[in-house]
């Protein structure tokens, strides 16, 4: 398995060479999107191989060259696979080929399919890079060249200019957070000496490192995760991110790269458990962002906009979750959310090939007839994500919730579930009204509608079996049904350096108090599931478009205006600042004093030029001058 | 003889002369005034050797004297020379026109 | 070996200006390819352990102590390798109707390769000296006769600035050469072992500090850069960016903190502040340059204050940062000019806001100008990564507030490559870009050299740390402040 590891990463980077090279000129579609989908299926394949070896017996660790060895800094190219790993690579590989598949379908018409393909395998590998480097360095390279990959796919429609500025938008909040992590590192280098998992982790126990110093550590990674997962206050390059094909909103903006910032933390338990402040600020922020972005997915249009703030508030119940010290119940929500949100972005992008590049949902409605499959799918990824009994995210959900009661209290406990039952409103509202009630869109649309082909349908069968039976990974121990808590298990085993690479937690409260908690929140689910279905599913039942909201729901529908507030605050007058440094500071200051001195020494030079005006007189009473006063300095 | 004169009055006189010519040299503008000034200047100094030359004993200061009457005359011809073709081209000889090269 | 480094460029170069002949540009190219493979060779068989090879030493003016000797330790042959990497690539991109005659334009080039050799292999402080005025006269012929609008007030504007500059620098040589004992001497280790007073230190540092930081340039002894680099020939900014202000990184790492150490531990936050500052400064004004090639000017100047800083850091991450820096920077932005120079070929304009959608015409430009920007933004695995990672490593240890400021620059450094970039490339096409045609095979030939290179280095960044690591060390272990 050690020689075959570093090929899970390395083929899909062939893969995009291939692709990136020769597939504008020389290739068929057909043959991209094989040459594109092939390796992913592959490092799949080695990533389950590479799993079933770390089952049976404990981390795999390569070591390819000395990357960069500086001092006693000293970085290997190499890779790391244990529990976390391993899984991390399943979804990303698994959801990953699944998503090329369907792009198969879905970019067909699409001149720029090549490049499409190309990105997205580049993508791969660097998220695969993100999980299976074995130091915070490799880590970093998956991270920018995740964002890096972000950008280019959300931009991948580069004539429309707006989309380039999502793009570009995405790369830089991502790169404010980036600017935290690589803080975050070099503060670990000086404190550890070293920043190979390995060592730092090893030395945690052992090595006496003060509380701030710890929390300083921990925040600034978390600096890092709140741009790439889209927390409060980075998050707002997510909703613009929908510019991205939609594939590319299902991959990356949902399933794979926002995760980077929870499996960050959940790498770095150790240090967490270690700083209550640092996971206080984590809790907090998640909690935040949860219920923030639920609220602005009540009142947006846009069938893309919802699923990205609904991906927002899912990644605050799991930094949530993180803060509350549950990293293995973080972790099984990140794999369920994988599930469902790629299976309602892909879901998501049927409706939308079907209605010829529609997005809003006030232009569509009783879908349901003419796209079955792609109906039931969505229906089914929508009840996931609302907690509807003994799906995927019902389990996951009550897993976080369950923590939540037990170490923040009642009213922690109170306000997540708002946000889930925030998160079952906006949901269900979208499914009504884009599949049931009448059709709104023009006749064209209408003639056009059509189910999606196979190679998008399949995929997003397959997303929907994973989304049912997705609980089954962690079912709750009180349940006592087997495997019960596997996944936790799993996490719990024991990494490179001996020790469990995510310890059990404990949940202290007694199996009455979970069997009530999760009754509530399922009465909750389904009470939502069925007043939308009152209140949405009527024919004359439409979405007040944004201009007309007011109250609240402009506020919500204007995202609480935090773009226009950062532009106020930062972009407007960064952008002021650069004219003003430019004009005044730069030309007219400091070159005008560099000017200056050099107009002075010509201006002196015509004011002594003027002694010399030739006069032979002039000179001449000048040099009697002169020897009088030497005379006279000397004799008087 | 000579010893009667005393040394002062022969440094009074050469100042005299050498002032006279300073003077001279400073305020006229006509050239063959300021020729003739220089040459009030030098047969001052002139004056001065040979007066110490025997006032010292010493025949240094007398030989001196031939040679800057040598150079004398030389800078009068070479002075003169100039100040002939300056006259043809300007029909003029006030050394303030002088002042071509100043641009 | 290290003679003919120098030998082989000034000898071409007077021919090349002599005789005038009609080939000129292939035998500029012969030459410094022949210069570029002596390097290699040079670098085959190099002694890193932070010796001097290659030592060339013979008396110039014995009776005072001045020796014309050369040599390379680790720093000089990464200086060395940079300077011949680049000259190739620059001749070969200097194509088109704008360089006439030739012949003169070559030999220029030439000469100025010559002397920046000399300058990078110089281990006594007059010859340093000499060439470090050197190469400022070709490159002042270049800029005057085939810049742009405004050449010969620029041109003389960046000449004087420079050359006041280095005066300083050459009285603070003069007076270290004044104590050195015995019959003085102008060799590098005499001058190292001077032990001068802190006040003395002080002015030494200082003036060393004022050549050196008109010549990167750092923030504030910048003004000349922007214009320069702006008027200058497309071959001229190249050499000014790519080569010459490393003559000023340079000389800070070999000559000023060797020779003056005494006073740096006051001097050096002083020096760390400015370069910040500096980063922080030019990158804003970066941010809004309307001229793709004044953009870079100043993306420039927000490079090397990073680099400035993490060499008076005076660490090992700073200092080995630096020196893979100043390789990747050259790199980079010989990259980034051509990149300009294809364009107003092409468009006839450098202003951003008359180009767009150039993307679709021309895939293969966009996807090398994408490769070189992302190195310029310091996207890991690519060539500019590595640098800026140990730097700011370095200047954090330092001081990590400092650090963190500095680090700002992944931020705006972002912003204002990927909006150049979007402005260039994406949008919608105007009827001059629609016409945009792609690369042709020397254009193909220069790019995806640099696109080569950016990506080699990028997953190799050992292989240039390994050059200079012994040296870093010996000369870290030497001189402390």
């Amino acid at each position: 398995m050690q020689s075959l590891l570093p090929l899970i990463p390395f083929l899909p980077l062939l893969g995009f060479l291939i692709n990136g090279i020769f597939g504008r000129k020389y290739f068929s579609k057909t043959t991209v999107g094989l040459i594109g989908s092939a390796p992913v299926l592959v490092s799949f394949l080695l990533s389950i191989a590479c799993f079933n070896e770390v089952a049976t017996s404990g981390p795999i660790s390569v070591t390819l060259y000395p990357f960069l060895s500086v001092d006693s800094l000293q970085v290997p190219f190499g890779f790391l696979v244990d529990q976390l790993s391993v899984w991390m690579m399943l979804i990303v590989t698994g959801v990953g080929f699944l998503i090329h598949v369907y792009s198969i379908g879905y970019m067909h018409d699409d001149e720029g399919m090549w490049r499409f393909f190309a990105y997205l395998n580049l993508f791969i590998f660097s998220m695969l890079l993100l999980v299976m480097g074995d130091n915070f360095l490799m880590l970093f390279f998956g991270w920018e060249g995740v964002g890096l990959c972000s950008y280019l796919l959300i931009g991948f429609w580069y004539n429309n200019v707006e989309y380039g500025k999502a793009a570009r938008k995405a790369f830089i909040m991502n790169r404010i957070g980036d600017l935290g992590l690589l803080l975050g590192i070099f503060l670990i280098y000086k404190t550890f000496g070293s920043i190979q998992y390995a060592q730092v982790f090893s030395q945690l126990g052992t090595l006496e490192i003060g509380a701030g110093v710890v929390t300083a550590i921990c925040l600034l990674l978390f600096v890092g995760a709140i741009g790439k997962s889209a927390q409060i206050p980075l998050y707002t390059w997510l909703p613009d991110a929908m510019a991205g094909p939609t594939p590319v909103s299902a991959l990356i903006h949902a399933a794979t790269m926002v995760t980077a910032g929870i499996y960050l933390i959940a790498r770095c338990n150790g240090l967490y458990s270690l700083s209550p402040d640092a996971m206080h600020v984590v809790a907090i922020v998640g909690l935040a962002t949860s219920l923030f972005a639920a609220f602005i997915g009540l009142r947006q249009n846009d069938i893309k906009k919802v699923l990205a703030y609904s991906t927002v508030s899912q990644l605050g119940l799991m930094f949530l979750a993180l803060g509350m010290g549950a990293y293995s119940s973080a972790m099984f929500h990140v794999t369920t959310h994988a599930f469902f949100k790629a299976l309602l972005f892909l879901g998501a992008g049927s409706v939308i090939h079907a209605m010829g590049g529609e997005q809003d949902i006030r232009n569509m409605g009783g879908l349901r007839k003419a796209l079955p499959i792609t109906f039931w799918i969505f229906l089914i990824g929508t009840f996931a994500i609302s907690g509807f009994p003994l799906l995927s995210g019902f389990f996951s959900k009550d897993e976080i919730f369950a923590h939540v009661y037990d170490h923040g209290g009642a009213i922690w406990w109170a306000l997540a579930s708002i946000g889930g039952l925030l998160t079952a409103v906006y949901m269900c509202r979208l499914l009504y009204v884009t599949f049931f009630g009448n059709f709104r869109g023009t006749d064209d649309q209408k003639h056009h509608l059509h189910e999606s082909p196979a190679s998008m349908t399949v995929p997003l069968i397959i997303l929907a079996v994973l989304s049912v039976l997705g609980g089954v990974l962690n079912l709750p121990h009180f349940m006592h049904i087997e495997p019960s808590s596997w996944m936790a298990h799993w996490f719990a085993g024991n990494g490179v350096g001996g020790t469990p690479v995510i310890p059990m937690g404990e949940i202290g409260i007694d199996a009455s108090t979970e069997w009530m908690l999760m009754g509530i929140a399922t009465a909750v689910a389904l009470a939502v599931i069925a007043v939308g279905y009152v209140m949405y599913s009527k024919p004359d039942n439409l979405p007040v478009a944004d201009a007309q909201q007011s109250g609240l729901g402009k506020l919500f529908a204007n995202k609480f205006y935090v773009d226009e507030i950062y532009d106020a605050l930062f972009v407007n007058p960064i952008a002021r600042l650069s004219k003003l440094l430019h004009y005044y500071a730069d030309v007219w200051g400091l070159d005008g004093i560099v000017d200056g001195v050099g107009k002075s020494v010509m201006g002196l030079g015509g004011y002594f030029r003027r002694l010399q005006n030739g006069n032979i007189e002039y000179y001449l009473m000048g040099m009697v001058a002169g020897i009088v006063l030497l005379l006279l300095s000397v004799f008087a | 003889m000579l010893e009667a004169v005393p040394i002062e009055y022969f440094l009074y006189l050469c100042t005299l002369l050498f002032v006279i010519g300073v003077f001279g040299v400073l305020t006229r503008r006509n050239a063959i005034v300021v020729l003739m000034c220089i040459e009030l200047m030098l047969n001052a100094v002139n004056l001065l050797l040979a007066a110490f030359s025997t006032y010292l004993s010493d025949a240094q200061g007398q030989i001196l004297v031939f040679f800057i009457m040598v150079v004398a005359a030389a800078e009068a011809a070479v002075g003169l020379g100039i100040l002939v073709m300056i006259y043809r081209n300007t029909k003029s000889t006030d050394i303030s026109l002088l002042d071509q090269l100043r641009n | 070996m290290s003679l003919y480094l120098i030998l082989i460029p000034f000898i071409s170069s007077l021919f090349l200006l002599l005789a005038r002949p009609a080939a000129s540009r292939s035998i500029a190219l012969a030459a410094s390819l022949a210069n570029l493979a002596i390097t290699l060779f040079a670098l085959a068989g190099f002694n890193g352990d932070g010796s001097f090879n290659h030592e060339f030493s013979v008396p110039w003016v014995s009776g005072a102590g001045i020796h014309f000797r050369l040599g390379m330790d680790g720093i000089s042959m990464l200086m060395v390798l940079l300077s011949n990497l680049l000259a190739p690539l620059i001749i070969l991109s200097s194509d088109g109707e704008k360089y006439r005659p030739e012949a003169r334009y070559f030999g220029l080039l030439l000469m100025m390769l010559g002397a920046l050799n000399g300058v990078f292999m110089a281990l006594d402080g007059l010859l340093f000296y000499v060439f470090y005025e050197l190469a400022l006269i070709p490159i002042y012929f270049i800029c005057a006769i085939w810049g742009g609008d405004n050449r010969i007030r620029v041109t003389m504007k960046f000449f004087i600035y420079t050359f006041v500059g280095s005066l300083f620098m050459l009285v603070a040589l003069i007076y270290m050469y004044l104590q050195t004992p015995g019959t003085h001497s102008f060799l590098w280790e005499d001058l190292v072992n001077v032990q001068l007073s802190s006040s003395a230190a002080w002015w030494v540092a200082v003036a060393f500090f004022l050549a050196f930081a008109v010549k990167m340039p750092v923030f504030p002894f910048h003004t000349w850069q922007p214009d320069t680099y702006t008027t200058a020939p497309t071959g001229g900014t190249m050499l000014l960016a790519g080569i010459m202000l490393k003559m000023g990184t340079y000389g800070v790492i070999r000559w000023m903190v060797p020779l003056a150490p005494e006073s740096l531990h006051d001097l050096a936050p002083i020096f760390i502040g400015l370069a910040v500052f500096g980063i922080v400064y030019a990158s804003i004004i970066a941010i809004k340059q309307s001229d793709l090639k004044r953009l870079i000017a100043y993306s420039s100047i927000a490079h090397v204050g990073l680099i400035a800083a993490g060499i008076f850091a005076w660490n090992k991450l700073g200092v080995q940062g630096s020196l893979i820096q100043m390789l990747n920077h050259g790199i980079n932005v010989v990259g980034l000019f051509y990149v300009v120079e294809l364009l107003e070929r092409r468009l006839g304009t450098r202003s951003l806001s008359e180009m767009g959608g150039i993307a679709k015409n021309a895939p293969l430009f966009a996807t090398l100008f994408m490769v070189i920007m992302l190195g310029a933004v310091a996207v890991p695995l690519t060539n500019g990564f590595p640098g800026e990672f140990l730097l700011l490593n370095g200047v954090w240890n330092f001081n990590p507030w400092l650090g963190a400021i500095a680090g700002l620059t992944i931020i705006f450094g972002a912003v204002y490559m990927l909006r150049a970039y979007g402005l260039v490339m994406f949008g919608p096409a105007n009827e001059a870009t629609a016409q945009f045609e792609d690369l042709n095979t020397r254009e193909l030939v220069v790019l995806g050299a640099v696109a080569l290179m950016v990506v080699a280095f990028g997953f190799f960044p050992q292989w240039i740390l390994n050059i200079t690591d012994g040296s870093v060390n010996r000369i870290l272990g030497a001189v402390q402040f």
